[in-house]
């Protein structure tokens, strides 16, 4: 008599779409999957624990390596809780060149996320570098503030490393002239294109109570319908100033957290387009003068006690959870890293479905592992 | 929805979950802080004697009603989301905290819960069977920090391999010179 079998496969760790060094453990019945866990750590080197032996400054650097796309927005999140913690006021002109750099990292973030998505589902390297070339623009004036493309190390307490250099607002115009168009483009080619939509409608649904309560944040939240975003729900620099809007999206599928992104850049570049205006206007230097030399950076003491300070990255709610003991090393310092999280409803995600639509969907959370192992 | 703060949810608990919240500590006195055994790291900081980290607003319950207290928060509260789970080890102190945050998803600023447990006895019953996205967290807590979760569906390491010993983010856990690196200076 004839019996069928349930295998167990692994995806990764080395394998072209996991995003990195990332195992997933398939159970399939056939080509449908019944079960799935995600197996990580290969890339864990402890960041937590480093920061128990460095300065607060010294882990500025280090959390550009948390998730390496977007290091403006991971620093923006460890100087919003240490100056929350310390009591540091940030002059108006630093939190308006804050903001730009962090929708700026939003639209390059998004701009790569979509296309490592479409190039997960096999429409290989083109649309891969539409979205590249975008994203390199934008990875060139980081480079002119900040003097590195992704290892930014842009933000100090109290403000940011050193103002905007005088090149960087004509450059930022021409890429404000170019975006809009790449927004449309990517757009259409998504709603046009049968494959995609084949590929990404009804698939990896995760439904809106469920998303939830599986504390997913960013736009795999918003995707299933929830306004959630820490920018609106605890604003934070200077967003209460600025007007955006969030997008959600209705079933919660991967087409809908195509949508949301490409929206959220459209909202991205509103806030840019707004800062823009503002910026000349702006009182106050890049950094508060108590804390503008690299020696005040580093002897920087808290008073004791604990902080929770948490930013909106592209890729979710990242928090910082730091103790001080009032010394100049943190006692505790935690990260809550919005990769690491938004992994959890993924075996739900994926049952049902079939193998091929597991790289979509692990694309449509957008992970980096750097983030997720810390 | 309204934030709610430590003071009011004290209350709160006192009136609907009586005995939950865990009682106070007494003040401790710096000499007898567990510090006594160990030489002063840092002289002049010792004279003055450390710093009480324990002091909290937060409110602070008893570890075994973490459950019950959970699901309080999620049905007659109404709070939705969970968003961090995090331990800490204070050392000194022989305790290691749990830290719960709790949010409204219309807005507002977190609530945070605390629980203590022993460090040597870190048991904690688990969250996710009532908060799933307590899952991974709890996984983390386990790894880096030994914190027991019964009632985890499956309480495995999640950074570390499974033949891992020790918990690496505990104070007393060796930063130079354990079996993995080989003979280093301790």
């Amino acid at each position: 008599m004839l019996k069928t079998q349930e295998l167990q496969i692994n995806i990764g760790p080395q394998h072209p779409s996991t995003h990195g060094v990332f195992r997933l453990v398939v159970t399939v019945d056939g080509e449908t999957i019944v079960d799935l866990k995600p197996v990580f750590g290969y890339l864990h080197r402890n960041h937590e624990q480093l920061a128990e032996v460095s300065t607060y400054i010294q882990m500025m650097p280090f959390t550009d390596r948390l998730d390496y796309f977007n290091s403006m927005a991971n620093n923006f999140g460890l100087a919003i809780a240490v100056e929350k913690l310390a009591g540091i006021e940030v002059p108006q002109r630093a939190n308006y060149i804050r903001v730009l750099m962090a929708e700026l990292t939003r639209i390059l973030n998004h701009a790569a996320a979509v296309a490592f998505m479409i190039n997960d589902m096999g429409a290989w390297q083109t649309p891969l570098a539409f979205g590249m070339r975008e994203r390199e623009k934008i990875l060139d004036l980081f480079e002119m503030a900040s003097g590195a493309r992704m290892m930014c190390n842009y933000f100090r307490f109290g403000g940011i490393v050193r103002d905007l250099p005088p090149d960087f607002m004509p450059l930022l115009n021409d890429l404000m002239k170019a975006l809009p168009t790449f927004f449309d483009e990517t757009e259409r080619l998504l709603r046009e294109n049968e494959i995609l939509l084949l590929r990404s409608e009804g698939v990896g649904i995760l439904p809106k109570e469920v998303a939830a309560s599986y504390s997913v944040t960013g736009p795999v939240l918003r995707a299933s319908g929830v306004p959630y975003d820490v920018r609106k729900a605890e604003p934070y620099s200077v967003y209460n100033e600025l007007d955006f809007d969030v997008p959600i999206g209705s079933v919660g599928d991967i087409y809908d957290r195509f949508l949301v992104r490409i929206e959220e850049m459209r909202q991205s570049y509103r806030i840019v387009q707004q800062v823009i205006e503002r910026l000349p206007d702006t009182t106050g230097g890049h950094i508060n003068p108590a804390m503008a030399s690299i020696g005040k950076q580093k002897a920087l003491k808290p008073p004791v006690g604990d902080v929770y300070g948490r930013v909106e990255t592209p890729k979710g709610e990242l928090g910082f959870y730091i103790v001080s003991d009032g010394s100049a090393r943190p006692y505790r310092y935690k990260v809550r890293a919005p990769s690491f999280i938004n992994l959890t409803p993924i075996g739900d995600m994926c049952r049902g479905h079939k193998v091929a639509d597991v790289v979509v969907i692990l694309g449509s959370i957008d992970i980096v592992l750097g983030e997720v192992d810390r | 929805m309204p934030d709610i703060s430590s003071a009011e949810l004290k209350e709160r608990f006192t009136r609907d979950l009586p005995g939950v919240v865990a009682p106070e500590r007494p003040k401790v006195q710096p000499a007898h802080n567990g510090h006594d055994s160990t030489p002063p790291a840092k002289g002049k900081k010792h004279e003055e004697g450390p710093p009480d980290l324990l002091a909290t607003n937060d409110v602070v319950v008893l570890a075994e009603r973490i459950p019950e207290v959970a699901v309080y928060i999620r049905d007659t509260l109404g709070f939705e989301f969970l968003t961090d789970l995090t331990a800490v080890d204070y050392l000194a102190d022989g305790v290691i905290e749990l830290v719960y945050r709790f949010l409204h998803l219309e807005g507002g600023a977190p609530l945070a819960l605390k629980t203590r447990v022993p460090r040597e006895r870190a048991v904690v019953p688990s969250i996710t069977p009532f908060w799933p996205g307590a899952d991974l967290q709890e996984r983390e807590a386990f790894d880096l920090y030994g914190v027991d979760f019964p009632g985890h569906p499956n309480l495995k390491r999640v950074y570390m391999w499974d033949e891992f010993e020790g918990f690496p983010m505990r104070k007393d856990f060796p930063k130079q010179g354990d079996k993995y690196l080989g003979d280093g200076e301790e």
